[in-house]
C-alpha cells in the first residue's frame, strides 16, 4: 500500500473545478485510489458526491493512498496535481 | 361556443399568440413498497430494476452533456460535473444495493440520493448548490423510471408560451430563451422572478393566473401581458385581432427614434443597466444611450482575492468602449453578509440586508475600494465616455463625504451616491451638497421604506414601485435635485415601467435606467407626453391611497397607450 500526504493547492479546495479535475484523472489511473482527511475513513476518490462530502477546504491535508502495480507513480501524479492552485482558469 | 378566458395581472406588456407548454410539477418520492411482482424469480426481478436503474442515471448523464455541448462555456463545465455526479460509482453502488434488498428502480435512486444528500447538507452552506443539484439529479432519474415528464423547463422543439405553477431562477437558467413567446404563472406578482425575466426579454407576462399551470399542452392562448387576459382555444377573428394589435405595437417599436426627450423635448438621458461586458450589445442594441447603472460585483464574485488592477481595468475599458460620447456610471462594489467575499472578512450577520453591505463593507476595507476606483479612473482616462462613479448604501452626507474623498484624485466626471435607504432620500439636500448626483435604487428604497425584506415573495406588494409613499421619497429627492442644479437618476424596476417612467419625470428624475428591453416602449410613451403632464400625473401618484389607484389614475390620463399595446 502506497501512501501520500498532500495539501490542497486551491483555495476553494476539493470543490467545483478543482474537484472535478481530482476525480476525472482518478478514473483514468490504472489503481484504485482511496482520499480521507482529518485521519478519518477513507473513501473512493474516483466518487465525486464522496469527495465533495469530504468537504476539503484550501490549505487543508489530505491522505492519498492506493495499491498494486504503478500505485506510487499514480500517487506522484495525483500530489502534484491537487498542490496545484486550480483556481484561476488557465486561460484567465 | 362559450368562451374560457383566464384572467391574471399583466406584469410585462405585449400581445403574443402561441401554443402552451406546461412545466411538469415536482416528482413525487417513489413509494416504499417493493417493484410491482413480476412472474420471474425476486433474483431476476431485483437484475432488471438495477439495469433499468443505471439506465436512467446513464441517460439523465448523457442528457446533460449533449445540453452542454449545445451551450458551451461556463455552463458546459457545471452540466458536465452534473453528469459526473450522475456517474459516480459509489451511487452506482448503494443503488445496487438498494435493489437488492428488494427496492424497485426509481426507490433505490431516491434513497441512495438520499444518503449524499445529507452527508453533503452537512458539510455546511457551501454546499448548499450541490445539494439542490443532486436532488435536480435525483428528480429526473426518478420521473424517467416513473414514466413522468421530465422535471424543469420544455423542450417542444418550436416557439412556445410557458405556463407553470411559479417559476425560480434555477427553473429558467436552462430556458432556450429564445423559444420563449410568453409567459403565463399561477402564483407571482408583479415583482416576482417571471416577471422580470419576461421584462428582461421583452416577451408578455401573465402572473398570478389561477389554472395557468393547468393548461393543455400544445393548446393556442393569446396572452395580454398588458390586461393580464389569457384566452384559451380563441376563435380565429379573435387570433387575427391579437396579431392585428401585435403588428402594431411592433410597427410602433420599430419606428426611428431620437434620444430620450418628453414631447415639449425637455431631455431624459435613457440607459441600460448592466452587470458587465456581456450585456452590452443588448443595450446597443435597444439604442442605450449610455449605462445608468454598471454592476461591479462580476469581477469579485467566486474568488479568493479581489481581481487585479489590470483585469478590473480592461473589464471596466471593455464597457465604456460601447459609449463614446455617452455616460457610464459606475457602481462599486456592492457585497454583504448575503454575497460573502472572503477579501471583505464580513462575518455572518443576522439580517445582512441591515448590516455592513454596500459603501459600509468598503469602507472596512478601503484598499478594495481603492484599487477598484484605481482601476476606473486608468479605464476613464483612455474611454472618449464620460465616465461617472457612485457607492451603493449610502446612509448620510458624511458618508457621501467620504466616498469623493476616495474617488477625488480619480479622473471620473462625476462622483455620486446611491440613494437606497430612507434616512438618505429624507436628507437628499445634505447629501447632495456632497455629491455631484443621485441615483435612485427603487427596489431597495422600497425594502427598507417598508421594513419588508425583498426576498421573501410573501412581502412581494411592498416591492411595488407604485407605492406612493416611496414615490414621496423619489420626489423629495428630485426636488434636492433640482434645487441644487444636479442630476438625479432612477435605476430600479420602476424606470422600466413605462407608465412610471412618466411619473418618475414628472417628480424631477432626469434619467432611467433600466434593462433594455424597456428603452423602447419608454422613449416612445415619454415623446407622447409633455413635461407639464408628467408633473400632473406625478401629482395624481401622490395624491392615490394606494398603488392600484395610482397605478389607475396614470393609465387612464396617459396618451397614446393603445397602439403601443401597453
Amino acid at each position: 500500500m502506497a501512501e501520500r500526504r498532500a495539501v490542497v493547492g486551491s483555495k476553494v479546495g476539493l470543490h467545483a473545478r478543482p474537484a472535478a479535475l481530482f476525480v476525472r484523472t482518478v478514473a483514468k489511473l490504472p489503481v484504485k485510489v482511496t482520499v480521507a482527511k482529518d485521519g478519518k475513513d477513507p473513501v473512493d476518490a474516483a466518487s465525486i458526491l464522496a469527495v465533495l462530502a469530504l468537504d476539503v477546504r484550501g490549505g487543508e491535508e489530505i491522505v492519498l493512498a492506493a495499491d498494486g502495480d504503478g500505485a506510487e507513480q499514480a500517487l506522484d501524479e495525483l500530489v502534484a496535481l491537487v498542490e496545484t492552485d486550480h483556481d484561476v482558469p488557465a486561460s484567465g | 361556443m362559450a368562451e374560457r378566458f383566464l384572467q391574471g395581472v399583466g406584469v410585462s406588456p405585449g400581445v403574443v399568440v402561441g401554443p402552451v407548454a406546461v412545466m411538469a410539477g415536482e416528482v413525487p418520492e417513489p413509494s416504499p413498497g417493493p417493484p410491482a411482482a413480476g412472474a420471474g424469480a425476486a433474483e431476476a426481478e431485483a437484475e432488471a430494476e438495477a439495469r433499468a436503474a443505471a439506465a436512467a442515471l446513464e441517460a439523465v448523464a448523457s442528457d446533460l452533456e449533449a445540453a452542454g455541448l449545445a451551450v458551451g462555456g461556463e455552463v458546459r463545465e457545471v452540466l458536465e460535473a452534473q453528469a459526473m455526479m450522475a456517474r459516480d460509482p459509489g451511487l452506482a453502488g448503494s443503488v445496487e444495493r438498494l435493489v437488492g434488498q428488494g427496492r424497485s428502480a426509481a426507490r433505490a435512486v431516491w434513497e441512495a440520493f438520499g444518503t449524499y444528500r445529507e452527508a453533503l447538507a452537512g458539510a455546511g452552506e457551501y454546499m448548499a448548490a450541490r445539494v439542490a443539484d443532486l436532488d435536480d439529479l435525483r428528480d429526473r432519474a426518478v420521473a424517467r423510471l416513473s414514466g413522468l415528464p421530465a422535471p424543469g423547463v420544455p423542450d417542444p422543439g418550436h416557439p412556445f408560451v410557458l405556463a407553470a405553477e411559479d417559476l425560480a431562477p434555477a427553473d429558467t437558467a436552462a430556458l432556450d430563451r429564445r423559444k420563449v413567446l410568453a409567459f403565463v404563472t399561477e402564483q407571482g406578482g408583479p415583482t416576482s422572478h417571471t416577471a422580470i425575466l419576461a421584462r428582461a426579454l421583452g416577451v408578455p407576462a401573465v402572473v398570478g393566473c389561477g389554472g395557468a399551470a393547468g393548461l393543455a399542452d400544445g393548446v393556442t392562448v393569446i396572452v395580454d401581458g398588458t390586461s393580464g387576459v389569457v384566452r384559451v382555444a380563441p376563435a380565429a377573428a379573435e387570433v387575427a385581432e391579437a396579431e392585428r394589435r401585435a403588428g402594431a405595437r411592433r410597427a410602433a417599436r420599430s419606428a426611428p427614434s431620437g434620444p430620450g426627450a418628453t414631447a415639449d423635448g425637455h431631455r431624459i438621458d435613457l440607459l441600460a443597466n448592466v452587470g458587465g461586458p456581456r450585456d452590452v450589445p443588448a443595450a446597443l442594441a435597444a439604442g442605450a444611450e449610455g449605462v445608468g447603472l454598471f454592476r461591479t460585483e462580476f469581477l469579485f464574485l467566486d474568488r479568493a482575492d479581489p481581481p487585479a488592477p489590470d483585469e478590473q481595468q480592461s473589464a471596466y475599458a471593455e464597457v465604456f468602449e460601447a459609449f463614446p460620447g455617452g455616460k457610464v456610471v459606475v457602481r462599486t462594489l456592492d457585497a454583504g453578509a448575503d454575497k460573502p467575499l472572503a477579501f471583505l472578512n464580513l462575518r455572518d450577520e443576522p439580517n445582512p440586508a441591515l448590516g455592513q453591505r454596500g459603501l459600509r463593507a468598503l469602507r472596512r476595507a478601503p484598499e478594495v475600494l481603492a484599487a477598484q476606483l484605481e482601476a476606473v479612473g486608468r479605464a476613464a482616462a483612455a474611454s472618449r465616455a464620460s465616465v461617472w462613479v457612485m457607492a451603493p448604501m449610502v446612509a448620510s452626507a458624511a458618508e457621501a463625504a467620504w466616498f469623493r474623498e476616495q474617488a477625488r484624485r480619480q479622473p471620473v466626471d462625476r462622483v455620486g451616491v446611491m440613494i437606497e435607504i430612507p434616512a438618505a432620500a429624507l436628507s437628499a439636500g445634505a447629501v447632495l451638497a456632497e455629491a455631484d448626483f443621485a441615483s435612485i435604487g427603487t427596489n431597495d428604497l422600497a425594502q427598507y421604506t417598508f421594513a419588508a425584506d425583498r426576498e421573501v415573495s410573501a412581502l412581494a406588494p411592498f416591492q411595488d414601485p407604485w407605492q406612493p409613499v416611496l414615490l414621496e421619497l423619489v420626489a423629495r429627492v428630485g426636488e434636492a435635485g433640482r434645487a441644487a442644479g444636479k442630476p438625479v437618476g432612477v435605476c430600479g424596476e420602476a424606470a422600466g415601467d413605462p407608465l412610471l417612467a412618466l411619473v418618475l419625470v414628472g417628480l424631477g428624475v432626469t434619467s432611467l435606467s433600466m434593462g433594455p428591453a424597456a428603452l423602447a416602449d419608454v422613449r416612445l410613451l415619454l415623446a407622447r407626453h409633455t413635461l407639464a403632464e408628467c408633473r400632473t400625473l406625478a401629482e395624481r401618484v401622490l395624491a392615490a391611497p394606494d398603488p392600484e389607484t395610482a397605478r389607475t389614475s396614470v393609465r387612464s390620463l396617459a396618451n397614446g397607450l393603445d397602439d403601443l399595446g401597453l
